[in-house]
């Protein structure tokens, strides 16, 4: 501390020029030369920090992102704009948004989109897995954002029963119990998860796609996302249906509903009609 | 050694005078036994109910050997993997048990849930067939009130035993009832307090609904059920108008033993439809649902069907919150009008009915025909008006799940349901009204002209006119009362086709000679039937 101490105030006194007394013309020259080191200290630091104006023209993009931007520009570029900077009414800024966006939107059909609605629907995908990756990249090097991990099987080390219980607090109210998906207001709706792939799944989580929230890395750990992809795609989908050979879609009460008028009452009318037609 | 002889064809002349000397029950029985039921298919729907409820009592006692209806928490170790390690009620657990690690304990509680949805299915459609015929009319008004009060007797059953598994969407449901008795002004919190011991969910409700579900609630089934067959008895059954059958007798098989074996064929094809249904359709997979959080609400959480009427009420009313100005201000939830209003208003309706009809009518006499729907335009039109009402607020109880899988937009949906509830119950009205009159003339229209025989004749002048087939003799006008009975409108009706085969199903009708062909002499009638002559010559 004194050491501090008396170093600085060594410093401050040689600043004020206390030793000595330099002449009044030598004390101006080092005003000088101090006022001119500060302003090309600071210039120098604002060089060297600032973005450069012709950088953000022509960023270096990987020859995989360079492919993507050449698809971007004959298919999405209509709603997206210019650079995916978004078209104010048509389509949303894609500077930021991620690959995990680009993966789970066009892998899942639902980019590029057949027409504006309420929500995009799932669609056979227009894009093959290679020039899905290439618009991934192009948009990532755009601005960066959320990633899907490698691989296509995410949840290999999963616990279903935490994934389930995961599942049924974050998922579920839109989703459903089972997965079928359900609906949201003004025609929007939660979809089925019954052809969701792991990575559409986790892609889905990462960037919110329509009117899902953002399930990010620090509300849901990767290590949850894996747990809730397992429950998702062993136990929703492969549980096999313990109670018979027809789930009636497991929508609820409501199919079990029409279930009993359809099936139970009309085959018993009809037996009452062969019963009492036999006297 | 001399054997004896052992007459086997004996045995039940000689049990049944042992019986009847020690007991003196040949009288009364006699009487019972020959009691005579009138043979209609539409008679079978309330043994439907009837049925079904006895298949409730042997599947439920079957759960009540492995059911554990208490809130104690338990960590699941059973065999479902996905659920271990799961924190619990032990309600919960227990009927994970049943559906996973007890022997057949999966299609019982299959059976169980849709032997109960079938209960109130037969119920709903018994309830209809008395209402559109006029059964419940003077003598049977009390018959009629006991059938509804079946009716909200079974809500009250199913409703309870909706929740005791604890799973997801029955502590949903529970959440929901719960708000429904806090709605209620003034007394509402303490009706809440006073059934859950406190607030929701407390510890105690499963237990509580237990003992309802499997102790009171079929106790006082058991007892409306033994009423409403009683009265069935001794009233004797209605029947429809019909040769022979009058106002003052019953035209119709014994009871023993046709009518008898008759109905034990008849539950073991309720018995076995309940039990095909168990086997091959999954009901309310609990083990999805998971244990009940009150944080878990899971997309189409909906009650049963007989409940979705009260949640699509609900769904479809404004957000109508009146506020009293007492003190800090007194509010009235919307909730209250839907789920408390609109079901005391309909159970006072459906109670009261037989003596609004005979007051509006001044018809205060005893009736045991039946009459056709047809014949009573302004009932029928009431009943579908009523159907019409129901269906439409059991389908907004299924909104959601309709909008999503039919693409339609949910908020669409709420407003269809709303103004179809408004517009299309007189609508239904007055479309059953003109049906009804137009079938009723179509009937008289036959009666007095004859039936068409599908034959044109062309007259001298060059007219053509269609042969009828007189129903009556003579000149065909008038002669025939309208009596409220099928009118035969097809010449195979009348004997054109030679003599049915009793068929499997339906008669088997044959065609009665070979066909004529234009080249050949006509083939003479047969002596026995009558010669078709034209009803008329209308221009």
């Amino acid at each position: 501390m004194t050491s501090d101490n008396d170093r600085r105030r060594g410093l401050l006194a040689r600043l004020r020029g206390r030793p000595g007394a330099p002449s009044r013309g030598r004390r101006r020259l080092g005003a000088a030369v101090r006022l001119v080191a500060a302003l090309m200290l600071a210039g120098g630091a604002y060089t060297v920090l600032a973005p450069g104006a012709a950088a953000q023209e022509n960023p270096p993009l990987s020859s995989a992102a360079v492919d993507g931007k050449a698809l971007f520009d004959v298919s999405c570029v209509t709603c997206h704009g210019r650079n995916a900077q978004g078209v104010e009414g048509r389509g949303p800024s894609l500077v930021g948004v991620g690959a995990a966006s680009v993966e789970f939107q066009v892998s899942t059909g639902r980019m590029p989109m057949a027409r504006q609605e309420a929500q995009a629907a799932r669609k056979p995908e227009v894009f093959t897995r290679d020039e899905i990756d290439q618009l991934a990249a192009y948009v990532q090097e755009l601005g960066g954002g959320p990633v899907v991990p490698a691989g296509d099987n995410l949840h290999a080390d999963g616990n279903v029963a935490i994934g389930g219980e995961l599942y049924r607090i974050n998922c579920s109210q839109c989703h459903a119990f089972s997965g079928g998906g359900g609906a949201l207001s003004s025609g929007k709706y939660a979809p089925s998860l019954a052809p969701a792939t792991d990575r559409q799944i986790y892609s889905a989580m990462l960037s919110g796609p329509q009117n899902m929230p953002v399930f990010g890395d620090n509300q849901i750990t990767p290590e949850q996302k894996a747990d809730i992809i397992a429950y998702i795609q062993t136990t929703l989908k492969d549980d096999g249906d313990p109670g018979g050979l027809f789930n009636l879609g497991r929508y609820g009460p409501s199919t079990e509903g029409v279930a009993i008028f359809l099936v139970g009452i009309v085959a018993l009318v009809f037996a009452s009609l062969w019963i009492a037609g036999k006297s | 050694m001399k054997r004896r002889k052992f007459d086997v064809a004996a045995v039940p002349g000689n049990t049944a005078r042992a019986v009847d000397e020690r007991f003196q029950v040949s009288t009364p029985l006699r009487r019972l036994l020959n009691k005579v039921f009138p043979d209609h298919w539409s008679f079978l729907l309330g043994e439907i109910a009837l049925f079904s409820f006895i298949v409730l009592l042997l599947t439920g006692v079957f759960l009540t050997f492995f059911f554990e209806p208490t809130m104690t928490e338990v960590i699941y170790n059973g065999s479902y993997a996905p659920l271990r390690g799961t924190p619990m009620s032990a309600a919960y657990a227990s009927t994970l048990d049943i559906s996973f690690d007890v022997r057949g304990g999966l299609i019982m509680r299959q059976m169980h849930h849709w032997a109960a949805l079938l209960f109130m299915a037969a119920i709903v459609v018994h309830m209809l067939r008395v209402f559109f015929t006029g059964a419940f009319r003077k003598p049977r008004e009390t018959n009629w009130i006991i059938g509804s009060l079946l009716f909200w007797v079974g809500f009250l059953a199913g409703f309870t035993g909706y929740s005791l598994p604890d799973d997801g969407l029955s502590g949903t449901g529970l959440r929901i009832a719960s708000a429904i008795m806090l709605s209620i002004p003034v007394i509402g919190s303490w009706v809440t307090a006073a059934v859950f011991n406190g607030e929701f969910p407390g510890t105690i409700i499963i237990s509580r609904f237990f003992i309802a579900h499997v102790l009171l609630i079929p106790g006082l089934l058991v007892a409306l059920i033994t009423v409403h067959l009683g009265l069935v008895f001794k009233q004797k059954h209605t029947q429809w108008p019909g040769p022979g059958r009058t106002n003052g007798n019953v035209v119709g098989e014994r009871m023993f033993p046709r009518y008898a074996i008759k109905q034990g064929g008849f539950f073991m094809v309720v018995f076995g439809v309940i039990a095909l249904m168990g086997g091959l359709f999954q009901i309310n997979p609990v083990w999805l649902f998971g244990p009940y959080e009150a944080w878990v609400v899971s997309a189409a959480s909906q009650p049963d069907w007989y409940v979705m009427f009260l949640d699509g009420s609900t769904r479809l009313m404004p957000d109508w919150e009146i506020t009293i100005p007492i003190g800090e201000g007194y509010v009235i939830p919307p909730l209250f009008w839907p789920t408390v209003v609109l079901p005391g208003i309909l159970v006072a309706i459906s109670l009261l009915y037989p003596f609004m009809e005979a007051r509006h009518l001044k018809d205060y006499r005893s009736h045991n025909l039946l009459q056709r729907p047809r014949d009573v335009p302004f009932r029928t039109g009431l009943g579908a008006m009523a159907v019409t009402f129901y269906v439409i607020l059991t389908l907004s109880g299924a909104n959601d799940v309709i909008a999503d899988k039919f693409h339609i937009s949910l908020n669409a949906m709420t407003w269809a349901g709303r103004i179809g509830l408004l517009l299309l119950p007189p609508l239904a009205y007055y479309v059953t009204y003109r049906i009804c009159l137009g079938l009723q003339q179509h009937d008289r229209e036959v009666l007095a002209h004859g039936v068409e025989t599908g034959i044109i004749r062309r007259l001298p002048d060059g007219r053509f006119v269609e042969v009828h087939q007189p129903l009556s003799a003579g000149d065909g006008h008038g002669e025939l009362d309208y009596v409220g009975w099928v009118v035969p409108k097809k010449m195979n009706r009348l004997g054109a086709l030679g003599p049915a085969i009793r068929g499997f199903f339906y008669p088997i009708e044959r065609p009665a000679e070979a066909p004529v062909s234009p080249g050949h002499p006509p083939v003479e009638p047969r002596p026995e039937r009558e010669e078709i002559t034209s009803g008329d010559t209308r221009p």
